[in-house]
């Protein structure tokens, strides 16, 4: 166990969620439009604190962390990052190592796991390009890569696919499985509900700021509950959800 | 599908990748010695120039009137400009980090339109102490704007811009007011605190004034990654182990304080706060590592460079210093905007 949650709530966005996550493994956060899903990997990736119930990280409140001490151990892809001045990719990629020490120099095990990071999510071509003339999936990439940077047991993503292109979203995809396999809890926020059904070992569903459903997807992603809680028909066939079928959509 | 994100890195050669690295990457070294250097020449050059010619030899034997030009008309005026050039440039490259604003200044929040504010009462007044007025004002609107702008346990940057730039409105009625008010040789004075100006002060001053910007700009300076961090955002920042309340409210508070420190001594001397920080980053990249060092170090040189011409050019007339820092710097600005557009990097 990771994560525990009980009655977790927030100013806005999340009402009441009681839940806990694995040590390792893929787990999906889905729900419609503001259900409170990045409000609640906000809340766990610890940057915003101002939160009600209580929330533990390895059986520690999420407050009571030291920053850096968490950052060591969770790393947070938000959905969008907006630059305003010149950092290079290399530069943005290196933040990630800011937790382990954060002295002036880069160290060589910085360095090291930059390019460790960079290698993996196929991006050294163009390290030393301005962060802000990189299309939407080339950023993604370079954010995911400032994340692996920083050594993570815990991997939190918001929409992570959102700007990728077919070949991309689908290696990121392999990407991810893949660090869950090895040991990683890796906790998307998504919409995409067949990669939920296919790829996660865990599905919270939200609905409303609540965790309407929490367990296997097979179980929490039936046709009956995706009806109920996004207005849209379903059937399951060969293992894939298919949508607004009866409504002819 | 077995398509993993590293097939394509492991075909690229290893070696080359280190090939295409632009001259700015080699290290945050060669750009904060070229600037120290650059500093130290114009400390060294600039007092022994002026319209009247200064014998070298004779002014450090203590021989009048050459040791008295040199050491109490010229140095202190030049170590002023480095100083307030410093914690100008300094300050610029913290407001823009801490508001993520390209267009932010030291004078964005009000804290120098404060102590012109002091300034103009004093000289309406009839005070001598025109410095410690100026200090007052600016310590009374820095602590208004913070206090408008917090918010329980942190400061909203965006209520603290708003915050700012109503502040600086209501001081510029405060000084039309009093101006309005004033007698000829008072609205003279007036118009003189405005347009800014390097005069030579006391050696204790500048000491004073040294004390202030040399250890705060070697404090932000050795927190460098840290601002980096915040330049991007603040969840940005918090998520890799920064607590953003510290370095925000840090930040503004150090900022102010060089901001005040250098306005009560030289008036409102515009665009080097906001163009030294630029050209720096145009050349050398967004690394706070470089661009506070390098900001701290060419600010000063750049502000002594602008006030020996403008003690100079149309001797003994002086021109205000901020007609030079705007008309030297300007220009030399939009080529760098120009030159660089086409690479992307605006």
């Amino acid at each position: 166990m990771s994560f525990r949650a009980e009655h977790l709530a927030y100013e806005y966005g999340l009402a009441d969620a009681s839940f806990t996550l694995p040590e390792s493994g893929f787990v999906a956060i889905a729900g419609p439009n503001g259900a409170g899903k990045s409000t609640l990997i906000g809340i766990l990736a610890g940057v915003r604190r101002g939160y009600r119930g209580s929330c533990l990280y390895e059986s520690r409140e999420l407050r009571a962390w030291d920053r850096a001490a968490f950052a060591r151990n969770v790393a947070f892809l938000p959905q969008a990052v907006r630059l305003e001045f010149p950092f290079t990719v290399e530069q943005v990629v290196l933040m990630g190592r800011t937790p382990f020490g954060g002295g002036w120099f880069d160290t060589q095990e910085d360095v090291e796991a930059a390019e460790e990071a960079m290698a993996t999510t196929d991006i050294a071509v163009f390290r030393d390009r301005d962060f802000r003339s990189l299309s939407g999936g080339e950023r993604q990439r370079v954010l995911l890569a400032s994340a692996l940077a920083q050594k993570p047991k815990v991997l939190l993503l918001d929409e992570p696919a959102t700007f990728l292109d077919l070949r991309h979203a689908m290696a990121m995809q392999a990407l991810l499985s893949k660090l869950a396999r090895e040991g990683m809890l890796v906790v998307a926020v998504t919409h995409d509900l067949n990669l939920a059904l296919r790829h996660a070992h865990q599905v919270l569903l939200l609905d409303q700021g609540r965790v309407i459903a929490d367990g296997a997807p097979e179980d929490v992603l039936g046709p009956q509950s995706i009806e109920a809680i996004f207005g849209v028909d379903a059937v399951l066939q060969n293992g894939y959800l298919r949508f607004g079928e009866r409504a002819g959509v | 599908m077995r398509s993993d994100l590293t097939q394509t890195a492991a075909v690229a050669p290893v070696e080359s990748k280190r090939a295409a690295v632009s001259p700015n990457q080699s290290g945050p070294a060669r750009p904060i010695v070229f600037s120290l250097l650059a500093l130290i020449t114009v400390l060294v050059v600039a007092p022994l120039i002026g319209s009247t010619h200064v014998d070298l030899s004779r002014a450090l034997q203590g021989v009048s009137p050459d040791h008295e030009i040199l050491f109490y008309a010229r140095l202190p005026r030049v170590i002023l400009a480095a100083l307030s050039g410093a914690a100008l440039a300094i300050t610029g490259v913290l407001f823009q980090c801490l508001l993520r604003d390209p267009l932010a200044e030291p004078y964005t929040l009000g804290v120098s339109s404060g102590a012109s504010v002091g300034a103009v009462i004093a000289i309406c007044l009839g005070f001598q102490a025109g410095g410690l007025a100026s200090l007052a004002g600016a310590g009374s609107v820095l602590f208004l704007v913070l206090g408008i702008a917090w918010e329980g346990r942190r400061v909203s940057s965006f209520t603290l811009l708003l915050a700012g730039v109503t502040m600086n409105s209501m001081c510029f009625a405060i000084i039309l007011f009093l101006h309005n008010l004033a007698n000829f040789s008072q609205s003279f004075a007036i118009s003189r605190w405005l347009m800014g100006g390097i005069d030579a002060v006391e050696y204790s001053t500048l000491a004073w004034l040294a004390a202030a910007v040399v250890p705060v700009s070697i404090l932000l300076s050795m927190r460098a990654k840290q601002w980096n961090l915040m330049a991007v955002g603040e969840e940005w920042a918090s998520s890799r182990g920064i607590s953003t309340n510290v370095y925000t409210t840090a930040g503004y508070v150090a900022g102010a304080l060089l901001t005040g420190l250098a306005t009560a001594l030289t008036g409102p001397i515009g665009f080097v706060g906001l163009i030294v920080p630029h050209a720096l980053r145009l050349r050398l990249g967004a690394d706070h590592r470089v661009l506070l060092p390098c900001s701290v170090l060419l600010g000063g040189a750049f502000l002594a460079l602008c006030d020996t011409l403008s003690r100079t050019v149309l001797a003994p007339t002086e021109i205000p210093v901020g007609v030079i820092t705007a008309l030297c710097g300007g220009p030399f600005f939009i080529w760098l905007l120009r030159s660089k557009r086409r690479s992307l990097w605006m």
